[in-house]
């Protein structure tokens, strides 16, 4: 009688089969783990900024970043552009989007309960999805071969696919423009003053609506670059592809410390890493369930997470 | 002092968090049946205090007992049981509750009838209800509250819903009642009411009193003794005559003061 | 006196449901109502079980767990391997899906219930997948392509199993423990305070609402003929949590009126299930929106009823005559 969600296996790319040398599967699987997790983390960044400044789990950043890897994909196929202005597109879209998204239904609920808000957050993310099923269909697309011509390289007898090395390249590019704006820039300072006090920032003049809305700008940004990336990486993109990613990266910001960005990206990284060692010991099919307990055990043991100070609620 | 032990004893007790002592090295003792001021300026650790001594921090160092026994490291509601209950500076009620129901969670811990009882609607499980809701109504009489017993705690005027934070508290049947402020945003006339009300519920209940209060002035008309917190720590005890004329009293106040 | 006149509308209220349960029967017996209209019954009574067992979780307890279809999965399991495998009867195996369930429920109840909010959400979310992934690895119960169940739900188990969660957590709602519960809700601190073993309450509710998700379990997976691990996705979690939030957070009969409404609605939609899920989010955002407190608020349908008796000049003046 319910749909059947039909979201399905981006498996990890098949290792070089160079060698059978232990070391070099493991070297393998950690590039591998190095790249996912770097999409996770720049989905994580969005995630965590957003709860950081409004104490909302925006569960729709899944699906922007679905939205991102759409626009990226039509980018390249219909308008025939490169890998970088495609990924411009996508990012620039998507901050659009993410504004939208924020004004459209999360403004309204700002003084709501979290409750209102948690569930607000699913239905948009529901909205998302099955809008695009409705408008486009369910059908996968695969993003076209050799956007970026690369070569692969090879590191200590390890060959290194050439997009792997662009990932990371692009997703460490983002994560020090986003540090050198949240700490460099007048709009950064004013995010960091709103989500450590949102009612004396408001007293010292800083317009928290539009603060809010250039965090849910940025993050969605990111969630976009992180679209456009993975379908080059993982050929396969699908309107529910959002999902998982999503649910992962916010455990990866949990993982790292919700709010606090080096926590959102060490987070993402290592839960690739840690994904990416579960497959490689063969037991790929319990991949997904990985970051899951990695969730449940951090939220009981650690949950202030690994950067994170505990905070108590007053009394 | 005296030979009988105390009601309440703290022995040392304080709590940091991380490396910032919200409360130390404090000492204090209550005997039955006395009414005890714990005053201090803004950010003193008041309330920090009464969290410990109701359990929700425990406490780094030193002991807490009430009637001799150690309460270090209870959970609040096990404490709660033993004897101490509370109002909240920022108040507290189960708001979409009616005040009835307010009242009658507060006499929980005395039900009899299980969980099995009350799903499968056995003999016990009505014979606990009723007995708990006549008692309830009749205590809710006492605050002069029994004509809202079916009004959701929201809707009362300020002033009741303090009165009706305290009859909740004592429905606990406490030994010790902490009250939080009590009078905080009360005009004069409620705040006259309420010392009214805790001068007549200390009488018939045997109770014994810690009471919190910003105001001087209005504590040292009721109170027997007065503590004074300053930064986590007791600067002075005494009669409010003795706090009144303490050099250490009117600097820690003046200096709140000046900054 | 109060308590017996909740007494005499408690036994006339399941003096009707008999009532009506036996002219369901014969109609179904009697060929009256055709098998599409047989199983959307089915349906709306599995439906209502699983939302009525949620609502005591995040409505009557305030503990917002969006892992509800784990509990579910579980259930249809466990009912599956009790008569497929072990060729037992049918009642067993509610019986054991239920009690399955409610050990899930405590397992994952007493760690996670710490959490409070968000993280209890995303916890139970995560507990959720984790129950589909095990489901999906373990070949015993055909991992990704399931098991095949022999069809056993009959209406006198639907509505058996109905009126029993209904009765039980009813009941339990309102008594000293289901106040405790709603302490809880309130005010979790304030609770503590006055003397509510708030972990223990928290705990039980969740076994209570796992254990009758169980239930539902049971009735689902010997009424679809088959139960694969994707059938028990966040999906259907969210399924059920829509039912709980339109009917109103703390409404019992909220959950009902929401579980028959959205299962008639969507069986209607079920050729067009993309259509049904951009109106369902719609109407979930839409709702938050303007009516965050869901379509009955925390109001009981006897609510009204007695309103509408006092109005008429009505002997008891316990209504809520003030709150104008």
């Amino acid at each position: 009688m319910f749909p059947i969600p039909i979201f399905r296996d981006w498996e990890f790319i098949p290792i070089s089969n160079g060698g059978s040398a232990f070391m070099e599967q493991l070297i393998q699987q950690l590039v591998n783990g190095i790249s996912l997790g770097s999409i996770y983390a720049l989905i994580a960044l969005g995630y965590t900024m957003v709860y950081g400044i409004v104490k909302l789990i925006n569960f729709a950043h899944g699906d922007v970043f679905m939205v991102g890897a759409f626009i990226g994909f039509y980018s390249i196929t219909v308008f025939h552009l490169g890998f970088f202005p495609a990924l411009l597109i996508s990012m620039a879209a998507c901050a659009i989007f993410g504004v939208l998204i924020e004004r459209i239904a999360y403004k309204p609920l700002r003084n709501a309960t979290r409750i209102a808000a948690l569930i607000t957050a699913i239905g948009v993310s529901l909205f998302i999805e099955y809008g695009t099923i409705y408008i486009r269909g369910a059908q996968p697309e695969a993003y076209p071969n050799g956007i970026v011509p690369l070569k692969s390289i090879e590191i200590l007898g390890v060959k290194i696919s050439g997009q792997s090395l662009l990932i990371l390249a692009v997703s460490i590019f983002l994560m020090i423009l986003l540090q050198f704006i949240v700490h460099k820039t007048k709009i950064g300072k004013a995010m960091r003053a709103v989500s450590h006090d949102q009612d004396a920032a408001k007293l010292m003049g800083i317009n928290v609506n539009n603060t809010i809305s250039a965090t849910f700008a940025i993050g969605s940004a990111l969630a976009g670059a992180a679209g456009v990336v993975f379908g080059m990486y993982y050929t396969k993109i699908e309107p529910l592809m959002g999902i998982i990613p999503g649910l992962k990266a916010f455990v990866a910001a949990v993982l790292g410390g919700i709010g606090i960005l080096p926590g959102a990206m060490a987070g993402g990284l290592l839960l690739g890493v840690i994904e990416a060692l579960v497959s490689a010991a063969g037991f790929s099919l319990w991949r997904d369930g990985v970051a899951f307990v990695v969730l449940i055990l951090i939220l009981i043991f650690r949950p202030a997470g690994l950067f994170g100070k505990n905070v108590r609620e007053k009394v | 002092m005296t030979a009988n032990t105390p009601l309440l004893k703290v022995d040392k007790a304080g709590i940091r968090f991380g490396g910032l002592k919200a409360v130390s090295e404090v000492n204090l003792e209550l005997q039955k049946g006395e009414l005890v001021g714990l005053i201090g300026p803004n950010g003193a650790g008041k309330t920090t205090f009464f969290n410990l001594l109701t359990g929700v921090y425990v406490p780094t160092e030193g002991s807490i007992s009430l009637d001799g026994e150690k309460l270090n490291g209870f959970a609040p509601y096990k404490i709660t049981k033993k004897g101490i209950s509370r109002t909240f500076q920022n108040i507290r009620l189960f708001s979409d509750l009616t005040v009835l129901d307010n009242v009658k969670i507060a006499y929980h811990s005395l039900a009899k009838h299980s969980i099995i009882s009350s799903i499968f609607r056995l003999p016990s499980h009505f014979a606990g209800e009723r007995e708990m809701e006549e008692k309830a109504i009749e205590f809710l009489k006492i605050f002069k509250l029994d004509n809202v017993l079916y009004e959701q705690a929201k809707n009362l005027p300020y002033g009741q819903q303090r009165r009706l934070e305290i009859a909740r508290a004592l429905a606990a049947n406490p030994k010790l009642l902490l009250l939080d402020e009590p009078a905080a945003g009360m005009n004069p006339q409620e705040t006259d009411e309420l010392m009214n009300l805790i001068a007549l519920i200390r009488e018939r209940f045997d109770l014994t009193i810690l009471l919190i209060e910003h105001d001087m002035n209005l504590v040292m008309g009721v109170c027997e003794r007065i503590y004074v917190l300053d930064h986590g720590q007791l600067i002075a005890d005494g009669t409010p005559e003795e706090i009144r004329n303490n050099p250490k009293v009117i600097e820690a106040y003046l200096g709140e003061e000046v900054s | 006196m109060k308590s017996s006149k909740h007494a005499k509308g408690f036994w006339l209220s399941i003096v009707l449901a008999v009532i009506f349960s036996i002219v369901m029967q014969f109609l179904i017996s009697g060929g009256t109502l055709n098998p599409f209209y047989v199983n959307t019954l089915f349906s709306i009574g599995i439906n209502i079980i699983l939302a009525v067992s949620l609502h005591l979780i995040i409505g009557i307890t305030g503990q917002f767990s969006i892992g509800h279809a784990g509990f579910l999965a579980v259930g249809a399991y466990m009912s599956a391997i009790v008569t497929m495998k072990l060729a037992l009867p049918f009642p067993v195996a509610i019986l054991a899906a239920g009690m399955a369930a409610a050990v899930a429920g405590l397992v994952i109840g007493i760690p996670t219930l710490r959490l409070r909010g968000d993280y209890l959400a995303i916890a139970t979310l995560g507990f959720g997948e984790i129950m589909r992934i095990v489901f999906l690895n373990i070949d015993y119960v055909g991992g990704a392509s399931g098991m095949t169940v022999t069809h056993l739900t009959t209406w006198p188990w639907v509505i058996a199993c109905v009126l029993m969660t209904i009765i039980v957590i009813v009941n339990f709602t309102n008594s000293t423990h289901g106040r405790a519960c709603l302490s809880i809700r309130e005010n979790e601190i304030a609770a503590d305070a006055m003397g509510i073993n708030t972990t223990y309450y928290k705990v039980m509710a969740f076994v209570i609402g796992a254990f009758f998700a169980g239930v539902a379990g049971a009735l689902h997976a010997h009424n679809f003929y088959i139960i694969q691990p994707g059938n028990f996705g966040f999906l259907k979690s969210f399924d059920i949590l829509i039912l709980v939030v339109i009917g109103g957070l703390g409404s019992m009969s909220g959950s009902v009126f929401a579980a028959i409404l959205l299962t008639i609605i969507s069986t209607y939609l079920s050729n067009y299930p993309e259509l049904r899920m951009v109106i369902y989010s719609l109407v979930l955002v839409v709702m938050m929106l303007f009516r965050p407190q869901g379509l009955m608020g925390t109001k009981e349908i006897t609510a009204f009823l007695k309103m509408g008796k006092s109005a008429k000049g009505g002997s008891h003046d316990d209504g809520k005559h003030t709150t104008a």
